[in-house]
């Protein structure tokens, strides 16, 4: 196992001038031994390039890879001990399961009884005792996929297991359990993990620290929280949750924003030095009904209320004509839904609502 | 249009893939087919189609049988998981080749019509293997909404597809169906897509049609454990307990009001959605203490799973909450928010709702 450190960049040609010459913009970024982390963003982000990277599979354009403090930019995937799991199943059918597991032990010369030892044990872990001597063959689909994350598990010495989006092939319902079982595996086994995925509910779960990535660019590093309540990018805020932020263009004036010809009180310290034109976030979860000319609140018109089961789903436009923006309101059943064409009052200010200039977060104090 | 399935079985050499069926859908609406993979959902869009005739039973379209009528002589429109489009035709020609098929006049201005309504009018000059999976996906929807046909089928058309570009595309998906012009039957395998598409919902399991109404009502009251399990999503929390004098009596010797029928007894499942437990209590709720095992998040919710005296419980908590493994924490749960499933996974008592 080992401490990973990147000081680097990528471009697929040579002579990158322009940032979209990059698939990776220049990044530094230290995984620590024994953490989970997580990659995440949409395809073309980035994100394969970087774990690319990080088994060996593709060398940088620039800059260097080091493991526990050693260069290994020039070194094969073997030469730097990774483990991998894909996508898709990656087994021996002829095998047994248990044949399959041992495969990567014995492949290195591992002691029978210690084999023994460490196939009983994923095998446990990923509850497939039972179906130890059985040939991989008859199997479906995510029990094969399961063997290929034991397989990727199974070995103590490696430096770090890599998933490339894992879960692929898993129906929903059995995503639940092997999202969990990964999460317990972690815990146990205290390997290195770094996980691939489009999929903010993997990386979420997943890692104690997510990567988001867009566009070659890695803009935010953080836990689940602080992804959550303060998106430092609105890509971030956009992209991590269902839906995502809800953003307005403002204007910040010291001890209030104009937000759609709207004048919103704001203790002037929460927008530090920010005047001017800003954007402002707030989720969805946390935008609530409000009484007519209530303080931080505006009027929307309502255009969609969707009865999400659990929960009501309210689509609003703020503002007028070409400068309508759509807001989303998160409501509980337990309270009147405004219906389409109702103008509602929505409170949008709070300690919640965060400020955005050039994309990127306006630090201030909280409300 | 009218589509009615009248007693459909379908059987494979030895296996069934559809036990025998009624349905009739509603006519200009959303149907929603929800099932796990091997339900029998695509089988079932398949007879609808007229690519598969049945091995019994009728189809009836608009009062006419045309069971056995090839899917060349149906007017339907499909839609695949795969992005299926002409590589060779510009994607502004996908979308035109229903229109010049069936000779229409403006076939250029229909198209830039569709292509505005699917954002996609930047790319109309190119190939489609020049567009990204979210796009050439969006040329194969405004070809299939091109040939404006009576009866839409959509098989999981989102699931190749990120989860944003997902939510992107349902969110206009539903508004172009609710324009009412065809009868839209749409494949997932999720129970929020389907609440999300809204519409009516058919729940099929291991090839049978289980229950078929409102989205919400289906959701809400569920005929049977079976439709239950397949409408929610995480898994609905299923507690095996006893029916003793109008309650329930949970494992460890918890007693849980509910309104049971007078002649239910004996062995009764107490049904409770993550949802409707929190960690905050509320006037009557019950209290149930445990230990944190996992805490799942996705970007707007938290699914906390607890290990309690009457086995793992799942709650869904709104927002992101940290929980350190291992915790002790209180879940509460509404009796009135509730289920109760009889012995043979029939329902005996709804939730309520608050």
């Amino acid at each position: 196992m080992a401490r990973i450190e990147l000081d680097l960049a990528h471009a697929y040609k040579p002579n990158p001038t322009v940032d979209e010459d990059y698939a990776l913009l220049p990044l530094k970024m230290t995984f620590d031994d024994g953490g989970a982390y997580a990659l995440l963003g949409p395809s073309g982000c980035g994100k394969t390039t970087l774990l690319n990277i990080i088994s060996g599979l593709v060398t940088p354009s620039q800059g260097t890879v080091q493991f526990g403090g050693t260069n290994v930019t020039g070194q094969t995937p073997q030469q730097r001990n990774i483990a991998q799991v894909f996508q898709f199943p990656v087994i021996y059918d002829t095998m047994t399961v248990a044949e399959n597991l041992a495969f990567p032990l014995r492949n290195r010369g591992v002691a029978p009884d210690k084999i023994k030892q460490r196939v009983g044990r994923i095998a446990e872990m990923l509850e497939m005792s039972g179906q130890l001597n059985q040939r991989a063959a008859g199997l479906a689909a995510d029990a094969k996929q399961k063997i290929s994350l034991g397989r990727g598990l199974v070995r103590e010495d490696v430096s770090a297991v890599l998933f490339d989006e894992p879960l692929t092939v898993i129906d929903p319902h059995l995503k639940w359990q092997l999202r969990r079982k990964l999460k317990q595996i972690h815990h146990e086994l205290k390997l290195t993990l770094v996980y691939v995925t489009h999929d903010q509910v993997e990386a979420l779960t997943f890692a104690d620290q997510v990567v988001v990535m867009t566009r070659g660019r890695a803009v935010q590093i953080g836990n689940a929280s602080a992804l959550f309540e303060r998106p430092r990018h609105t890509f971030v805020g956009h992209f991590i949750g269902s839906p995502g932020m809800n953003f307005l263009p403002a204007v910040g004036n010291g001890g209030s924003v104009r937000v759609a010809g709207h004048d919103l009180a704001i203790p002037a310290s929460r927008l530090g030095s920010g005047t001017g034109p800003l954007t402002l976030g707030l989720r969805p979860e946390y935008v609530t009904l409000a009484e007519p000319n209530a303080a931080g609140a505006l009027p929307a018109r309502v255009i969609q209320a969707q009865d999400i089961g659990m929960y009501w789903l309210v689509t609003a436009t703020v503002g007028e004509g070409d400068d309508a923006k759509l807001m989303r309101a998160r409501l509980s059943p337990q309270q009147a839904i405004p219906k389409p064409g109702d103008t509602a009052w929505f409170a949008i200010v709070g300690p919640h609502t965060c400020f955005y200039r050039d994309d990127e977060l306006v630090e201030g104090a909280t409300i | 249009m009218e589509l009615k399935l009248e007693r459909i079985e379908q059987r494979v050499g030895p296996q069934t893939h559809l036990y025998p069926l009624d349905l009739t859908l509603v006519p200009r609406a959303v149907t929603v087919l929800l099932g796990a993979t091997q339900a029998g959902k695509t089988t079932l869009m398949r007879v609808m189609a007229g690519l598969d005739t049945p091995t019994k039973g009728r189809v009836i379209a608009d009062g006419a049988d045309v069971t056995g009528v090839p899917v060349r002589e149906r007017n339907v429109a499909m839609v695949y998981q795969q992005f299926i489009n002409y590589p060779s035709m510009t994607v502004a020609d996908n979308i035109a080749s229903p229109l010049k098929l069936r000779g229409e006049k403006n076939v250029n201005g229909r198209v830039a019509e569709l292509a505005t309504k699917l954002h996609i009018e930047p790319f109309l000059k190119r190939l489609p293997a020049e567009l990204s999976g979210g796009q050439q996906q969006r040329v194969a929807l405004a070809r299939a909404l091109a040939k404006n046909a009576p009866l839409m089928l959509l098989d999981e058309p989102l699931v190749n597809l990120d989860y944003k570009l997902r939510e992107e595309l349902r969110e206009e998906l539903s508004l172009l169906f609710a324009s009412g012009q065809s009868t839209v039957v749409y494949a997932t395998t999720e129970p929020t897509e389907a609440l999300l598409l809204g519409g009516y919902t058919a729940v099929l399991d291991a090839g049978e049609l289980l229950q078929y109404g409102p989205t919400a009502e289906v959701f809400r009251r569920p005929q049977s454990i079976r439709v239950a399990r397949a409408f929610s999503d995480p898994p609905m929390n299923l507690v095996a307990a006893e029916a003793v004098d109008g309650a329930v009596l949970l494992p460890g010797g918890m007693r849980f009001p509910a309104p049971l029928p007078a002649d239910a007894h004996g062995a009764v499942t107490l049904g409770v959605r993550a949802g409707s437990i929190g960690i905050r209590p509320r006037e009557g709720d019950v209290a149930l203490s445990g230990r944190v095992e996992l805490a799942e998040i996705s970007g707007s919710d938290t699914f906390v799973h607890v290990d309690t005296p009457v086995g793992e419980l799942v709650a869904q908590l709104t927002g992101v909450h940290a929980f350190t493994l291992g915790e002790t924490v209180t879940l509460y749960i509404h009796p009135a928010q509730a289920y109760v499933f009889g012995a043979a996974g029939d329902l005996l008592v709804a939730s309520r709702g608050l």
